[in-house]
């Protein structure tokens, strides 16, 4: 008999971590000591708090170990599961109490948080569908099928007032409709997993922690479109997630969830696995839709809009990981629930990832409308090192940057976008002071340009150049008028890029200009940079007053730049130097200035 | 699959996974799992004591171990604590006593004065 479910972390953060190997010295040490029949390990999805990874949770205590290695294994294993001895040095430190263990959910990074689309992961075993089925899974189709027509699913979705979480935000509901009313003998339900915006890992972590729910929904949306065939088009860069998807499609064959006649209702969808391969481009829906069809992932113009010709020249709906993944909730908790969370326009929960320059470097997901303030200083437990929060991005390549003075601002769609940044998918990357803005727009650039799929001029050409510029600038050759050229090729790129890749590719630069536009001119006046990242416009030198002579720099500079004997002041070559900044780091006495 | 097979698998599978949704508000069974608790017998009732609470399918009740309580001739020792009442405190625990905690007092509310410590004194 069962007593206590120990839950470890197997999502790719933890894994990565090295969650594999606790789980098999769990395993070993638990058969050790003859509690393999008492005790289940269970792998589960992401916890959210990747940053203390790898973690496990024991239950019926609740008790949350983070940053665990294999070698506390044997002691978790002989104190606290077999004599109840929780071992509090290994604890999560927010969770220990004076006498007892504190509950996760009552720790600042979780009590902030409302996590809908997030309730399975961490959980729930999403290897197994009996879990899932446990937890209410599978009810909301049964619920749809039989006691819903396709017009109530669809008009329960739109009154929701559910938006495309893949960052346009689009109306999901007004989606479905329009393919519900297409009445093509074939249509098809299609799911982008093509998340590829660096820095964000929301929909990897959906699908690795709770597949069926995106499986689920999909039928659903099949029921209420009319159509009998869906594409679950994943990157194959996220190997677990390509796994434990194949296992759930698998698994909700065999128990008759997917195939023919569901619910005995004769209602038939099937659901096929398609892998990307490694083309940011083929996220945007055309190019998606034409990598299905096995062609090479290119974008092409709309209209028509994929809802009246998609793929195959079908009426196709396509929506994203978090999107499909909040639909079971709605069905079974219905509109007014969904439409009761967020603010007046948008509505619900998103999930974010939050990463940069933050001490909970992980997953949360928020009602929309929290301030930026409150993700940044509660739940993502403020900015390391006692450094100050600059800005923070949204959208990846495609978002902008919201700066420090707009860090009140409630997080939704409209507000998002009239400061001149986007919801985006969800990625949320934080700067502090010491990242320079020029260089974080060269940075974006530098993946918008790799990734450009080379049938648009203006994509193809203007990035090149728009990334041409910003070198220019950082390097130290730029001048006031190149401010102004970055602005009208910026302007151009975005009225006529074929695809959304294109159309977006200048906004984080544009408004890193916008907010941050005295940095800019630092680099190219002055020839400085602020933040003391961009190499060409640094100098290292010594300061002779605090130089004491200790030769440590002297023997760390790779490059020979530094001369100087003991005791005495050293000096710098700066023709030589290299700008590495190994001397300022080993030097003691603070001696070695950066301007 | 029809819906109520679905609903037969969902209710079988969460009375399993109750264990993973401790609430504070849950009677709370401890078994004395220190080294003097193992040495008198404490695991088979601890296990004897999850082993009856799932096969009755009794919500709302948490089991786990705890460390030695200072009254080691008296292992092994199981406390329940409910919420609002009294803590009771048997001694000297079979999985036969535990068998029978768990139908008078777990599931009719009433105490087995016959096990308890103020018995045993």
């Amino acid at each position: 008999m069962i007593r206590s479910h120990v839950l470890v972390c197997g999502g790719t953060g933890c894994v990565s971590g090295g969650s594999g190997k606790i789980i098999a010295v769990l395993e070993q040490e638990l058969k050790k000591q003859g509690l393999n029949q008492e005790i289940k390990v269970i792998e589960t999805g992401c916890f959210g708090l990747c940053e203390l990874g790898p973690v496990m949770v024991v239950y019926p205590e609740g008790a949350f170990y983070s940053k665990v290695r294999p070698q506390d294994i044997p002691e978790i294993v002989s104190e606290h599961l077999l004599k109840g001895r929780i071992v509090k040095r290994l604890l999560y430190q927010e969770t220990v109490g004076s006498d007892s263990v504190q509950s996760l959910n009552n720790t600042v990074f979780y009590k902030n948080q409302q996590r809908n689309v997030l309730r399975n992961c961490g959980a729930i075993d999403p290897e197994n569908i009996e879990e899932y089925i446990a937890f209410d899974g599978y009810r909301a189709l049964g619920k749809a099928l039989t006691e819903m027509t396709p017009r109530q699913v669809i008009d329960t979705v739109k009154r929701s007032g559910l938006r495309g979480r893949g960052g346009a935000g689009f109306p999901t509901g007004l989606k479905w409709e329009f393919a519900a009313k297409n009445d093509a003998p074939q249509k098809y339900v299609c799911c982008n997993a093509d998340e590829g915006d660096p820095g964000a890992f929301m929909d990897r972590s959906v699908l690795e922690g709770d597949p069926h729910a995106v499986l689920e929904a999909m039928a659903i949306a099949g029921y209420a479109i009319g159509s009998s065939q869906g594409y679950l088009y994943v990157r194959a860069e996220y190997p677990i997630a390509v796994e434990r998807l194949g296992i759930a499609i698998r698994q909700a064959k065999e128990y008759g969830l997917l195939g023919s006649n569901i619910f005995n209702t004769g209602f038939n969808f099937d659901l096929e696995l398609r892998l990307g391969s490694g083309a940011f481009v083929c996220g945007e829906e055309t190019a998606l839709m034409t990598s299905i069809e096995g062609r090479r992932g290119e974008p092409h113009p709309r209209p028509p809009f994929p809802a009246l010709k998609g793929l195959f020249g079908r009426p196709t709906i396509l929506n994203n990981v978090e999107t499909f993944a909040n639909i079971p909730q709605i069905i079974l908790r219905g509109a007014d629930w969904f439409a009761s969370i967020g603010t007046e326009k948008s509505k619900g929960t998103k999930v974010f990832a939050l990463g940069g320059k933050i001490n909970h470097t992980g997953l949360v997901e928020i009602p929309i409308g929290t301030p930026l303030r409150k993700i940044v200083e509660e739940i993502g437990g403020g900015i390391p090192n006692g450094k100050k929060f600059k800005a923070a991005q949204t959208g990846g390549p495609s978002g902008g940057c919201i700066p420090a003075s707009l860090i009140d601002t409630p997080i939704d769609y409209e507000n998002l976008t009239a400061i001149g940044s986007m919801m985006g998918s969800g990625g949320l990357i934080i700067m502090d002071e010491d990242n320079c803005m020029v260089d974080m727009a060269k940075f974006f650039l530098t993946f918008t340009v790799d990734e450009s799929c080379g049938k648009c001029i203006p994509c193809r050409v203007g990035t090149r150049r728009l990334y041409e510029l910003l070198e220019k600038i950082t390097s130290g050759r730029g001048e006031l008028a190149d401010l102004d050229r970055i602005e009208e090729l910026a302007t151009y790129i975005k009225a006529n890029a074929l695809c959304g890749l294109g159309q977006t590719a200048p906004n984080p630069v544009l408004s890193m200009l916008r907010y941050f536009r005295e940095e800019f001119v630092a680099h190219v006046v002055e020839k400085r940079c602020p933040a003391g990242v961009c190499k060409d416009l640094l100098t290292y030198s010594i300061d002779p007053e605090k130089c004491r002579g200790c030769t440590l720099c002297l023997r760390e500079c790779p490059v020979g730049a530094i001369t100087g004997t003991v005791k005495q002041p050293h000096r710098i070559d700066i023709n030589k130097c290299i700008k590495c900044g190994s001397c300022q780091e080993v030097c003691r006495f603070g001696a070695v200035i950066k301007a | 699959m029809s819906l109520e097979e679905l609903a037969q698998i969902r209710d079988k599978v969460r009375s399993k996974m109750n264990i993973r949704e401790a609430d504070p508000n849950n009677i709370r069974v401890l078994v004395g799992m220190a080294t003097c608790g193992i040495a008198a017998g404490a695991r088979p009732v601890l296990n004897t004591l999850v082993e009856e609470i799932q096969k009755r399918s009794l919500q709302n009740i948490t089991v786990t171990q705890t460390g030695c309580i200072g009254i080691c001739q008296y292992e092994p020792i199981v406390e329940v604590l409910e919420p609002g009442k009294e803590k009771v405190t048997y001694v000297n625990m079979t999985p036969e006593k535990a068998v029978r905690v768990v139908s008078d007092h777990l599931v009719n509310g009433n105490v087995v004065d016959a096990f308890t410590i103020g018995a045993a004194e």
